[in-house]
């Protein structure tokens, strides 16, 4: 039996088979290639990803349980599992044509890339302590290399250092956490581990350190407060298409395991409209998320304010768009879910596209300091406009899909009832604090005018074509979004 | 056509903005042809509209009404009543006459009417949107044409006054959204149909949490005192026609929610706060013409008329009577033309000075008689001489404000005494008196600049002697307003 289960299993594990094969092809193939040709590693990196995309998407999501009991296959998984594939293209397309990147052989950079895809592919489906803990570090190991790919350069040392450390300091508080859980309850598997707490007289105050221990793992993969510290320095010192990528991908992969976790641990996924926190309902949960959300925000954005390294900036918007996220998990229920998935779609295309604008800056003109942006708003006018459009979508202005995204986190805590129209209203007030510095770039690029002496660059044609690709989502979803609504909704099913 | 000219008012600017886009950059002249053709036949629509308008009915007229997002039940809807005609036609004539007064602009020309063009749509889907999440829509597509409107092609301080303007408004109508989802998760099954939620019933506490968040939301766009201080800066600051827009249209958006969402929606929160309103209001005007009387600029002095005119309209709601009702939407439209005038004026004196202090000039009648004729029909007009537009809808406010708040109005009444002080100091200084010899060979008013300003002046002095065509538009209207509130009243004293 343990065998067929094993095997029986394999059949719905293809796009993960997928992405090892191609990883094993990546590092063979940059054996061979000479190190001029050593970029067309990504070209055989993007086809594994389109054919485990397309695996993704014919693989049928019933849920069901795998490899004993160790990963699901559900809707919810498969929705998170597309979002990481569709970064992943991005990403891959984005390297490609990124200058800082030019002078490294690319096998192993690829063939980390899709190792943290095959592990945010388990984290997001792993339904046992054991996975959870192993595949988070699948993900966190190849960030901490390609955190520090750029080896002659300092600043992208100390990424790795500080992103080795603080890693590896919340993963251990983590996995002490888990160890505490599996000895009160004597289970790895997390639905066991709901029926035991539901059946068991469990001693809250335990139970509550626990689930505080976790928490750090988990806020430190999402980068909230007050478990942030780490990315700040991250983001500045990774290549850019590296810190695009950790700040949607892994991100989200955070988010998903963070869901599943208190989700089928606390509320149990038999319930069917998830609005009680059954096990934990002695203590003040929903509150305690809630200000989490509320510190991350203040912090995220009041601190963005005052950076002047563009990629800084956005480090701090990441973490103040994880405070806004957070406010869906606070009310946990299904409009909560469905609010932070749907964000965290639209986030991925205006983040990535953030991103992806200072690298064709830093493409063109080589700095990443805003006040060098100057009137670069006329010498690259479409770029200008089309990073306009993404600081506006983070910034949550209709008619972008950033709008969307906000609205419909705002409609779940206002729904949720009266003692969450606080955390709404703080929610506003970050929303007001954060156009401030994201108009402080458009300002910049078109307000001022640009020293006489900066000459205008053709941007490469091909980086034109995915800031255009990035960018058509954003502004067709904030018009027209109700398939990618009916299809979150869809998702909501958990094994 | 036929069926959808609502649909069509709104859109057209953004089919000509998309055509504009298409047009090379250096043809700068084609662009600004796209720009008036587009909005020129906005403006022919929106006289169709006029004239199939039924001024008998108090309800809705021409309706559009499909589904958008069915799993959040939001409706693309649209349709006009009598409070929202005068005020369509209103941002259709204001962005027809803005196109002409930007005719000089050459910095980027192509950039600027695609914009002008975007905040003119905004505006319209404001005026014509019944479903409150649509409404809420165009209200912010509005601001970001508006952004950059001020802060590329404005003064001195533009950068300041964009994001100024920018991050009140911003807060604000992020408040109306919480309030705007408090009241669709009310409704069972939840809407945003502004129709339904008007004949829903709320608990009173409710009423009034949502009012005063709406409140907020909208009295920054009036701009209401304290809420002001965004005004004077992007109104000095804004190159002339986008004054004239932010003067002429978008200050009535705020005095529109209230009317439209607020009064129906919310009567007993309404109700329970007219008194505060009604100070408001008077805050307004007597503060207004304080600060206008001390300006050394035109435009500044200009900008805090406003602050004191749109006191009127709010003193004139607050009353809750048919006349000041009336009176108030009256207001809206006539400060809308005189502003316009206003700021239209100052911009011809600086396209030519390129200053705006009142003391640099000196007797300019000699030079420019027709101009000086102009600008004293709107200076006049400002300050509400009898035969000019804006005395009748004041007059008609205090008539509907004087039973009710008898010694408030007659403190606004002072207000308007104050009104007339600066407006005819002003004009005084400007046109009258030496000639300053700088000026000695100004240009008199050319073609162009009488053509936007001919219209509004003939609209003011027409409406002045006879003002029943627009009162007519929006009787029936006012009528099932009050009734609304009436019952409010009574559920109120239950």
């Amino acid at each position: 039996m343990d065998i067929q289960s094993n095997i029986a299993s394999l059949q719905y594990f293809l796009p993960e088979l997928i992405i090892t094969a191609t990883i094993v092809i990546v590092v063979i193939a940059d054996l061979i290639l000479r190190k001029k040709y050593s970029y067309q590693t990504a070209y055989y990196a993007f086809a594994g990803v389109i054919i485990a995309t397309i695996a993704v998407i014919v693989t049928s999501a019933v849920p069901r349980g795998l490899f004993f009991q160790t990963i699901a296959l559900d809707p919810f998984a498969k929705f998170f599992k597309v979002l990481i594939l569709i970064a992943t293209l991005f990403t891959i397309g984005i390297s490609l044509r990124t200058k800082e990147l030019e002078r490294f052989r690319f096998g192993e950079y690829y063939g980390l890339i899709l190792t943290m895809v095959l592990g945010m592919f388990l984290l997001v489906s792993a339904i046992d302590l054991l996975m959870v803990y192993l595949s988070l570090e699948m993900v966190s190991i190849p960030s901490y290399i390609l955190a520090g790919f750029l080896k002659s350069r300092r600043r992208s040392n100390e990424a790795a250092l500080k992103y080795v450390i603080y890693g590896g300091v919340s993963s251990g508080v983590m996995v002490y956490g888990f160890s505490l859980l599996f000895g009160l309850t004597g289970h790895t598997n997390l639905n066991e581990i709901h029926q035991v707490l539901l059946s068991s007289d469990v001693n809250s105050l335990t139970l509550t350190a626990t689930v505080l221990l976790i928490l750090a793992g988990f806020g430190y993969k999402i980068a909230s407060v007050p478990f942030h510290f780490w990315s700040p320095d991250v983001y500045e010192g990774a290549p850019t298409p590296i810190t695009g990528y950790l700040s949607v991908a892994p991100k989200a992969a955070g988010f998903a395991v963070l869901i599943r976790f208190f989700n089928v641990v606390f509320v149990g996924n038999t319930t069917p409209n998830m609005t009680e926190w059954f096990v934990l309902s002695s203590l003040p949960w929903p509150e305690i998320l809630a200000a989490i959300s509320a510190m991350t925000m203040f912090l995220g954005n009041l601190v963005a304010i005052k950076q002047d390294n563009v990629k800084r900036m956005l480090a701090y918007s990441s973490i103040a768009h994880a405070g806004y996220i957070l406010m869906g998990v606070v009310v946990l229920n299904h409009q909560g879910l469905f609010a932070m998935m749907f964000y965290l779609l639209v986030y991925l295309f205006m983040n990535l596209g953030a991103f992806l604008i200072v690298i064709i800056i830093a493409n063109n003109y080589g700095t990443e300091t805003i006040d060098d942006y100057k009137g670069l708003g006329f010498k690259i006018p479409y770029i200008g406009v089309v990073m306009a459009i993404f600081m506006f979508a983070l910034t949550g202005l209709p008619p972008t899909a950033g709008f969307i995204g906000k609205f419909y986190l705002f409609s779940a805590l206002i729904e949720a009832g009266r003692q969450f129209y606080w955390l709404a209203v703080v929610g506003i007030i970050n929303s007001v604090i954060s156009f401030y510095y994201y108009a402080r770039i458009v300002k910049v690029m078109f307000f001022e005018d640009a020293p006489a002496s900066l000459a205008a660059v053709e941007t490469s044609p091909w980086m034109t074509t995915i800031a255009t690709l990035l960018m058509i989502p954003i502004l067709v979803l904030g018009i027209y979004w109700d398939t990618i609504a009916e299809f979150t909704l869809n998702s909501l099913s958990f094994f | 056509m036929q069926g959808h000219l609502l649909t069509w008012v709104t859109f057209i600017p953004v089919i000509g903005m998309l055509g504009i886009l298409f047009v090379p950059k250096d043809r700068k002249d084609v662009v600004k042809v796209v720009a008036a053709v587009a909005t020129g036949l906005q403006l022919w629509i929106a006289v169709m509209i006029l004239f199939a308008f039924d001024k008998n009915s108090a309800g809705m007229q021409f309706v559009e009404q499909y589904d958008w997002i069915k799993t959040f039940n939001i409706q693309y809807f649209m349709g006009i009543d009598g409070l929202s005609i005068p005020l369509v036609l209103l941002t259709a004539l204001l962005s027809f006459i803005g196109v002409f007064a930007s005719w000089n602009i050459n910095k980027a020309s192509k950039g600027y009417f695609a914009l002008f063009l975007l905040l003119d749509t905004g505006m319209m889907g404001v005026f014509v949107s019944l479903d409150f999440f649509l409404f809420y829509i165009f209200w912010e597509v509005m601001l970001l044409p508006m952004y950059f409107l001020i802060g590329m092609w404005g003064g001195p301080q533009r950068e300041y006054a964009a994001i100024k303007f920018f991050l009140y408004t911003f807060a604000g109508s992020i408040l109306m959204l919480l309030a705007m989802l408090a009241l669709y998760f009310t409704q069972d099954p939840h809407t945003f149909n502004m129709l339904t939620l008007m004949s829903g019933t709320y608990g009173r506490t409710f009423q009034i949490v949502v009012f005063l968040a709406l409140f907020v939301a909208f009295a920054i766009k009036v701009p209401v005192f304290p809420f002001h201080t965004w005004l004077p800066l992007a109104h000095v600051e804004a190159p002339t026609a986008i004054s004239v827009i932010l003067a002429g249209v978008l200050l009535k958006m705020g005095t529109y929610g209230l009317l439209r969402i607020s009064f129906p929606i919310l009567p007993e929160g309404a109700l329970w706060f007219a008194l505060p309103m009604a100070i408001l209001g008077v805050i307004n005007i007597i503060y207004g013409a304080m600060c206008a009387m001390a300006q050394k600029d035109i435009k500044r002095l200009v900008a805090y008329s406003s602050i004191n005119h749109m006191g009127i309209v709010l003193l004139g709601m607050a009353a809750m009577t048919k006349a000041g009702m009336s009176g108030a939407i009256f207001q809206m439209f006539n400060h809308g033309t005189i502003t316009a005038m206003l700021f239209l004026s100052v911009g011809v004196i600086y396209d030519r000075a390129h200053h705006r202090e009142i003391d640099g000039f000196g007797g300019l009648a000699t030079r420019m008689p027709v101009y000086t004729g102009i600008v004293g029909v709107a200076f006049f007009a400002g300050l509400g001489l009898p035969g000019l537009s804006g005395f009748i809808s004041e007059a008609m406010v205090f008539i509907g404000a004087f039973p009710v708040y008898t010694a408030l109005t007659i403190l606004a009444t002072l207000g308007i005494i104050l009104n007339a002080g600066y407006f005819l100091w002003a004009f005084q200084r400007i046109f009258f008196g030496e000639l300053n010899p700088k000026y000695d060979n100004i240009q008199p008013i050319n073609g162009r600049e009488l053509f936007t300003l001919i219209p509004l002046a003939v609209i003011v002095i027409f409406l002045g002697v006879y003002p029943m065509p627009v009162l007519d538009l929006f009787t029936a209207t006012v009528d099932k307003l009050l009734e609304v509130l009436n019952f409010g009243a009574s559920m109120a004293l239950n």
